[in-house]
């Protein structure tokens, strides 16, 4: 079955992405199709490689990355709730004139019509937020 | 049928009252992250839980009921522990999945 997740809360704040990658993981792990994940609202900041969480803790950003390379998984962050918290892919940083982008390895940043195409696109559509 | 997912506490948010306001008969409900309250006995909530249990399957994501220092057998009885396998099994049994966010 395809799988569409949306993650509608930023890493370390309530649960929704730790919920959302547990989901996630035990999908693939059944054998299910992910056919993406789509980072919304404050879910744009999963995406950002500058975090750097205590080496006790989980690495919710890397954690996506690494399924994310291992399963082939499209990871796809809504541009302009990105652009509005300062999340940038190279060309994003280019076309804003920034100095930099901070995008995490895996992750892509595009329109909410990712998003509408997944809801089409995917069996079930699971929602994980504040 | 629906799956319903509530993952706040009663005692924060009303969000579980209005996903049991609007569940239908044979619906399913899944109580995870601090949602899990509401599945411990001898609350204030354990009516309305118990009254939906008549009519909607309830279940509780055991990892997320653990991780607050609760267990299974102190969870109203009717109510079904899941593992994040067993919430993926919900999701793909159910025609849709509601997220009451």
């Amino acid at each position: 079955m395809k799988f569409g997740i949306l993650v509608n809360e930023g890493p370390y704040q309530h649960q929704a992405s730790d919920s959302a990658y547990q989901f996630t993981k035990a999908a693939l792990e059944k054998g299910h199709e992910i056919y993406r994940v789509f980072f919304y609202h404050d879910g744009v900041n999963n995406a950002t490689r500058l975090t750097v969480p205590p080496q006790d803790d989980r690495h919710i950003v890397n954690r996506w990355s690494e399924l994310g390379k291992q399963h082939n998984l499209d990871l796809v962050v809504c541009i302009a709730a990105a652009q509005r918290r300062g999340l940038l892919d190279e060309n994003e940083a280019k076309r804003q004139g920034k100095d930099a982008n901070n995008i995490a390895e895996g992750f892509r940043i595009s329109g909410l019509g990712q998003l509408i195409e997944a809801g089409i696109q995917s069996d079930r559509l699971v929602v994980f937020g504040d | 049928m629906t799956l319903h997912t509530v993952n706040k506490s009663p005692f924060d948010r009303n969000s579980l009252e209005s996903c049991l306001r609007f569940a239908r008969q044979g619906h399913s409900v899944l109580l995870f992250e601090d949602g899990v309250y509401a599945a411990v006995k001898g609350t204030r909530f354990e009516g309305l839980v118990t009254e939906a249990l008549k009519n909607n399957k309830i279940y509780v994501l055991l990892p997320d009921l653990e991780a607050r220092g609760m267990r299974s057998d102190n969870i109203i009885d009717g109510l079904k522990t899941v593992d994040y396998a067993g919430f993926v099994d919900l999701a793909a049994e159910s025609d849709r999945v509601q997220a009451w966010l």
